[in-house]
């Protein structure tokens, strides 16, 4: 009953959260000199979310999707992906990711599905950073605050991006965003998954559901519980342990390098300016 | 009937650029004297912007500094009182998020940021030093304080005012707005609107809330700058988190009235709370 109520929560509070979405998407990427964004466009939730959102910001002649899938993505990610570019009339290019990634493990052999879906995160996030110049765009990111959080992501891959709106919402909020900013149906029933190999689902692979997870994240995260409390209201220890040491052991992927300090000004340690310096 | 007109200028400030910044200043003091104003309210650091770090060092600003003079000049060129906030630098180097009011070429006053919040997403503690003085100033017909954005969250801060004898106070802000409330309004939004109201009630004064606009970082500034009357109501403001320019009529007749009716500032015990926050003070503080 927990997971109801903290779900409703999360929902609820998103009501009025598009507006000032759009307006920061105005602001941040105007303010460094881009009238353009570009992103992936995955047929998931999230980069839909961020699709919805950009073209309320800069209106469809100033939005670029990209499709990237490899041969053995699913049809329907295509399609779908297709859903969202015919609704808001984007210019989107389709980029068969395949040939790059087969000539690379023709060289370099695993089978390994880990070292296969980062190498795919990471072309992607290259053709991605590649058509930001051909467009003159800026590179938008499209994880959320559940990603984030547990490191379920590809660092320089998919986590790569200059500016991103969904960051600081839990994966059922976007469900709720994209219900407010007309994302399709079809993409909001579908399972989400990360699409690197087949059948794969996000939930399968990580071995809870968003719900438990953001329920959990949202009490030791937002409201400061202590594990014991969060297990408290009927959690397995086992699974918010496994949740709270995600968090921590990923914490690198939301920080920059670490730097060895050796002057008197170290970059990111005492040489210290906002994101938005001279912008 | 004694009618002030106060200009509202909720800008979002261009960081770390001050000539810009003061050019936004002149061209809205400008509009503001059009539409009749007596006195014009900018937010907290709208000559710096906020997330400062270490751009403070370079956009901090000595009184003299022809960026300030050009300010104060104008007040007489124009014709109109103005607020404005910028990180000052006084003669020792100390560093401070100060408020100027200056009216007729002169400054009438300055406030130094008595708190600077270091906790959370702020960190003012580490550039800013703290101002250590509270006082209250004549503009002829009425007293006038000032007090900056987490200053009013202490309430010794707007007591210690109203005791020196203030009619109306100014709140220069920068006040973030966490957007995730499923209000329409966000919750620290309505937090300022309830403790400002009960102020201006409680101190019976008029409180003057200019909040800034605008993303920085990815932070966001929720405007919805307003006035409050002695009677703790809202009577006009800007009800948005854009850029604009809004002017509120004060009649500074109502702090007679309301003083009359509901005499908390005649019958506070100042002399009281001396001796209780000195017995305090000598005790030590055992908590």
């Amino acid at each position: 009953m927990v997971i109801a109520e903290v779900d409703s929560l999360l929902r609820s509070s998103v009501a009025n959260s598009v507006p000032i979405l759009v307006e920061f998407l105005r602001q941040e990427v105007r303010k460094t000199g881009f009238e353009n964004v570009v992103f992936g466009l995955s047929g998931g939730i999230d980069s839909a979310v961020v699709a919805y959102l950009a073209v309320q910001a800069f209106g469809s002649d100033h939005v670029f999707g990209l499709i990237m899938p490899y041969k053995t993505s699913s049809k329907a990610s295509v399609d779908d992906a297709l859903k969202v570019v015919n609704d808001l009339g984007l210019s989107a290019k389709q980029v068969d990711i395949s040939p790059q990634i087969d000539a690379y493990f023709a060289q370099v052999h695993t089978t390994a599905p880990l070292r296969r879906g980062n190498k795919m995160a990471r072309e992607r996030m290259s053709i991605i950073y590649d058509h930001s110049v051909e467009y003159r765009a800026l590179a938008l990111g499209t994880s959320n605050k559940t990603e984030l959080l547990l490191g379920y992501g590809t660092q320089f891959g998919d986590l790569a991006s200059a500016v991103n709106p969904i960051g600081d919402l839990y994966k059922t909020q976007i469900r709720e965003v994209a219900r407010l900013v007309g994302v399709p149906q079809s993409i909001l029933d579908k399972a989400p998954s990360a699409d690197l190999w087949e059948d794969q689902t996000d939930e399968t692979e990580l071995g809870f559901s968003y719900e438990e997870a953001d329920t959990i994240l949202h009490l030791l995260i937002d409201d400061r519980l202590s594990l014991e409390e969060v297990c408290a209201y009927g959690f397995k220890p086992a699974l918010v342990e496994t949740i709270m040491r995600r968090v921590q052991q990923n914490q690198y992927k939301r920080r920059m390098p670490v730097i060895a300090k050796l002057s008197s000004r170290t970059i990111g340690i005492d040489f210290r300016y906002p994101r938005d310096w001279g912008m | 009937m004694k009618l002030l007109r106060i200009a509202l200028g909720q800008v979002s400030p261009r960081l770390g650029d001050v000539s810009e910044n003061v050019r936004k200043h002149i061209d809205f003091a400008t509009s503001a004297k059009e539409k009749g104003a007596h006195v014009v309210v900018f937010p907290e650091l709208g000559l710096t912007g906020y997330q400062l770090r270490d751009l403070a060092f370079h956009v901090a600003r000595p009184l003299n500094h022809p960026d300030i003079t050009s300010l104060i000049d104008a007040s007489k060129a124009l014709d109109i009182d103005m607020v404005f906030s910028f990180v000052e630098q006084t003669p020792a180097y100390r560093f401070c998020v100060s408020s100027v009011y200056a009216t007729k070429g002169t400054i009438a006053h300055v406030h130094r940021k008595i708190y600077p919040p270091t906790y959370g997403l702020f960190e003012e503690g580490r550039q800013f030093s703290k101002g250590d003085a509270i006082d209250s100033f004549s503009l002829g017909d009425h007293r006038a304080g000032m007090m900056i954005c987490e200053d009013a969250w202490h309430p010794s801060v707007p007591y210690l005012l109203s005791v020196s004898g203030v009619d109306v106070m100014y709140v220069p802000a920068a006040g973030p707005g966490r957007a995730l409330s499923g209000d329409p309004h966000s919750g620290s939004q309505m937090f300022w609107n309830r403790m400002l109201r009960t102020y201006a009630q409680l101190y019976t004064s008029f409180m003057v809330f200019v909040n800034r606009v605008g993303f920085e970082d990815g932070v966001f500034f929720f405007g919805h700058s307003f006035v409050a009357s002695p009677t703790g109501e809202f009577i006009g403001g800007s009800e948005s988190h854009d850029e604009c320019l809004t002017t509120v009529d004060i009649d500074l007749e109502i702090v007679r009235k309301e003083r009359y009716r509901s005499p908390f500032l005649r019958d506070e015990d100042i002399y009281l709370t001396e001796r209780t926050l000195s017995r305090i003070i000598r005790e030590g503080r055992t908590w």
